[in-house]
């Protein structure tokens, strides 16, 4: 009992937030990718996707598996304040992660983005899903984000055109270390919209099903040769 | 004049190379094809050595990388010099290699063209490649060759009347080739409704330089190709018995004006024309004798309007010859059989020596294996476009020599 008590303490309060509605992308491939909220009870599936990119250095990879394996924990033991976690599966197969936290009703916080599946832009798509998250279903004004590699910085940076705000540090600190933090304000999520985000709703019942059960990734392109047996 | 076989080829995979070192990949080309040819252990029987790159002082900031090669592959004495051609240096040095056997001043060539494109950013790699054009008409006035690409497409889309659905078909189509490709960049095949019917496609396929999307432009890419040449009546030959040789019937170039604006009609590109007319006048072959060709899709729109004007199709034609069919892989006239820059990728030096590869490969019948071969090719055809336009040259490779 001691220890439930002091669990109820070690949990920060919860705001509400409203459910992400899922969406399907159909891929320049052609595959179709679910993109949905993920549940807690598929912390296994998740964190084994992202283990063997532990030992990818390559793009970053390691540091964001490793820092994503981190949150994504706290998020299973409610050690982070309305973080929230979005999965795009192609045939029930993950093929990235994002992950992102409210810090209060008006301000969100994005943390990672890990693409598994290279070459068909779901890194790209999937933020694009995450942003949509916070801006039009949980009504935030603006998203804090820090890029921890190359192509994050390209993508999001860049191309979103985010508002540079590392000049109001401590005031504006975005707590994935001391990196410069950029903002997707309302009017720039509104001026890149259309370019950037997609996805068509509601989903086919039956494509929605075969994300039901999440599966890991058998292959990754970021470690040749790997291959995992699938269970 | 004397014919002109190629005895030996090689490639790398073209994608990022970014951890290797530039003469590395430039070795590694040249260390396949030199295998390829049964010459590995005899590769002091090559006399000259020709390097196609136009980024080392600029990206590797490296220079002196054709003495570098010869050292690094133990070639030495071998002549060795550099070609900088624009994206048309590939097919450049492949034509200087051919010069020198034909003239007779050697018997041996190795051409290799490579290029490290991802060890900079991609605007980086975007403004390295502007750095061609005119400086102050054209540079300083922030032209890139995505902006030639797009107003091209336009101008283009404007008289003859091509679609973006039309567009879409090509890349699909050389997406489709670069997927059975080992060598090609992005071996993903693409659909027709993904990247363009579907609701989701504006923002999958988005713009670029409108109205070029991302899937009719080229990756950037790092890569290396080699080609080997020997005179086909050099006692030398002796040693090339592995494979088939294939001949090089027809090459020439030919340049325009620097600036696309001092040009009469922006869509003629005389240059191209001129160059594939040379080509074919040395080969004593007409477009009718072309089985498929590798020609400088960049942008998606180039493989139309450079197929048109190499005589493959009438002007404002190639449009419905995609649509029908006509140069995909089993069609009467495929092109890009390769995956073409588009999805092959583009690491400019490298791209006409990896064009002439293909073009051997696909002669010789050894792209069987990949499930990617031209029906019984007796004549092949590359098109290597430097600048936009102003540099061009065209090679033909033939199975049996033409002359």
């Amino acid at each position: 009992m001691a220890g439930e008590e002091l669990e109820t303490k070690l949990r920060p309060p919860l705001l509400d937030m409203k459910p992400y509605p899922p969406k399907v992308i159909t891929l320049a491939s052609g595959e179709k990718m679910v993109v949905r909220e993920a549940k807690r009870s598929e912390l296994g599936v998740l964190l084994g996707s992202i283990y063997p990119l532990l030992g990818a250095p390559r793009d970053f990879y390691d540091l964001v598996a490793a820092r994503m394996y981190g949150e994504l924990l706290a998020w299973y033991r409610y050690r982070v304040v309305n973080e929230f976690v979005l999965v795009g599966a192609i045939d029930g197969v993950i093929g990235g992660i994002v992950n992102s936290r409210m810090v209060d009703s008006r301000v969100g916080m994005s943390y990672h983005t890990i693409a598994i599946e290279r070459g068909l832009r779901v890194g790209a798509q999937l933020f694009a899903a995450k942003m949509e998250h916070h801006l039009d279903y949980l009504g935030q004004e603006e998203v804090w984000i820090v890029a921890e590699s190359p192509i994050g910085f390209k993508r999001w940076m860049i191309e979103y055109e985010l508002e540079d705000r590392s000049s109001q540090f401590p005031k504006v600190w975005h707590e994935l270390g001391g990196v410069p933090t950029f903002v997707l304000t309302r009017k720039l999520y509104d001026a890149v919209k259309s370019q950037k985000v997609t996805g068509s709703r509601p989903v086919d019942p039956a494509l929605l099903a075969t994300a039901d059960k999440l599966k890991m990734p058998t292959e990754y392109p970021q470690l040749p040769g790997f291959k995992r047996e699938r269970s | 004049m004397r014919r002109v076989a190629v005895v030996g080829i090689g490639h790398t995979f073209f994608g990022n190379l970014s951890e290797f070192d530039l003469v590395d990949v430039l070795a590694f080309a040249s260390g396949n094809a030199l295998d390829d040819a049964g010459i590995l252990a005899e590769r002091k029987i090559i006399e000259q050595v020709i390097v196609a790159n136009i980024g080392g002082g600029i990206l590797s900031h490296q220079t002196g990388i054709a003495s570098s090669l010869v050292s690094r592959m133990d070639m030495e004495p071998a002549m060795a010099e550099l070609v900088e051609n624009g994206p048309a240096s590939g097919a450049s040095a492949v034509k200087l290699g051919f010069m020198a056997v034909a003239s007779g001043m050697v018997d041996t060539v190795m051409v290799t063209g490579g290029e490290l494109m991802r060890t900079v950013t991609g605007w980086e790699a975007t403004d390295f490649v502007a750095t061609l054009l005119h400086p102050e008409a054209e540079y300083n006035l922030g032209l890139t060759l995505p902006a030639f690409g797009g107003m091209f497409t336009r101008m283009y889309m404007e008289r003859y009347g091509v679609t973006e659905r039309e567009l879409a078909m090509v890349a699909v189509k050389d997406h489709d080739n670069a997927a059975k490709n080992p060598f090609a960049h992005v071996q993903i095949p693409v659909t027709l409704d993904a990247i363009h019917d579907n609701e989701n496609a504006n923002v999958v396929n988005n713009f670029v330089a409108e109205p070029l999307r991302l899937y009719g432009m080229c990756p950037v890419t790092d890569g290396a190709a080699t080609v080997i040449l020997c005179a086909a009546d050099s006692p030398k030959m002796k040693y090339f018995t592995k494979r088939p040789p294939v001949y090089i019937t027809g090459i020439g170039s030919a340049t325009d004006t620097h600036c696309v604006h001092n040009r009469k009609d922006p869509l003629v590109l005389d240059a191209v024309r001129l160059a594939a007319e040379r080509a074919y006048a040395m080969a004593k072959l007409t477009p009718a004798d072309i089985s498929f060709a590798e020609l400088h899709d960049a942008f998606v729109i180039l493989e139309l309007a450079i197929s048109e004007e190499v005589g493959l199709f009438p002007r404002g034609k190639s449009r419905e010859a995609v649509v029908a069919g006509v140069t995909r892989l089993e069609g009467r006239m495929p092109i890009n059989t390769s995956g073409g820059l588009k999805a092959k990728g583009h690491p400019t030096g490298a791209t006409g020596v990896s064009q002439v590869f293909e073009l051997v490969k696909q002669l010789r019948g050894g792209a069987a294996k990949e499930n990617r071969q031209v029906k019984d090719p007796k004549h092949g055809l590359a098109v290597n476009f430097g600048g936009f336009g102003n540099n061009v040259v065209a090679t033909i490779c033939s199975k049996e020599p033409t002359w």
